[in-house]
């Protein structure tokens, strides 16, 4: 009587371990897909505000022609190399939205950078304006994912990083889709690890298919411009592009 | 061992109602601040950089 008793209990309170169990990994589901976006759109609405940069992307209405950022002659200036985990640009894509910019940081570590704030840059390619390759991570699923649109992009679309002085201007060339070593898609030449760059690349990675880790999805574009922040906005904000 | 730990609250059902909703609430706050972030990072998804 007393072994079928303890039985009894035993089995009570393996169900409820296991019930609880069920609870937690739904739980699990729901910050994962839900709360990773409320929590990293909130910060995201401080860092960009945090920045204290002019407004973001003003309407076309208010932007006079006058208003327009024109192309400069010469190399671009160069972003000062940032800090661990600094913030130091912001990247404006219209193809993803018409009030999309999110903060880049410095570093692609999960806790560090990614899950956070969204887009962030790898320590070693380029930084914007200097020749070779401005690599940026960002999440396509979850945790505000910056690059939820990605394979929206096309050939010619616009990608605008903007600093304190400069909006680099630079203009999609090609996306394909590759293993999670391929390194090279980093590389200060974009798929060609050897070669001396003399050009300003931007490199986008995410991962592919969305919630897998099998591969990644790459966007590379190539410098059009740059231009000063004090001038106004590039063509391509103002409606104008 | 739920029931366990009811019957172990103190005061009238209502206020057991009560400190239970707040406790699985303090239980999910936990989760969802600590334990699922240290988690997220070793999930076999959301990969999104290239590296060896």
């Amino acid at each position: 009587m007393t072994v079928r008793k303890g039985l009894a209990v035993a089995t009570g309170v393996l169900g409820e371990l296991l019930i609880t169990a069920g609870v937690v990994l739904g739980l699990f589901v729901v910050w994962q897909l839900w709360w990773t976006d409320v929590v990293a759109e909130r910060a995201q609405v401080t860092m960009l505000a945090e920045l204290g940069w002019a407004a973001p992307v003003p309407a076309p209405d208010d932007v006079p022609d006058d208003g327009i950022a024109l192309p400069q002659d010469g190399e671009p200036p160069v972003v000062d190399r940032p800090g661990p985990a600094e913030t130091f640009a912001s990247m404006i894509v219209p193809r993803f939205g018409a009030d999309y910019e999110r903060t880049v940081s410095e570093g692609v570590t999960r806790s560090g950078t990614l899950d956070d704030p969204g887009i962030g840059w790898y320590p070693h390619p380029a930084l914007p304006g200097e020749l070779g390759n401005f690599a940026v991570a960002g999440h396509r699923v979850t945790f505000g994912k910056p690059f939820n649109l990605i394979a929206e992009l096309e050939v010619d679309d616009p990608i605008i990083v903007r600093t304190p002085e400069v909006w680099y201007v630079y203009r999609v060339t090609e996306h394909h889709i590759v293993l999670p070593g391929e390194v090279s898609v980093v590389a200060p030449v974009p798929g060609d690890p050897d070669a001396e760059p003399t050009e300003h690349f931007v490199t986008l990675t995410s991962c592919h298919p969305m919630f897998s880790l099998r591969e990644r999805y790459i966007v590379h574009g190539v410098m059009d411009y740059w231009a000063w922040t004090a001038d106004g906005v590039p063509a391509e904000l103002a409606g104008g592009a | 061992m739920y029931g366990w730990i009811w019957r172990h609250l103190p005061g009238p059902t209502w206020v057991r109602v009560v400190t239970t909703v707040a406790l699985a609430a303090v239980v999910v706050a936990v989760l969802f601040s600590w334990v699922f972030p240290a988690l997220a990072p070793l999930m076999p998804f959301n990969q999104l950089t290239v590296g060896e």
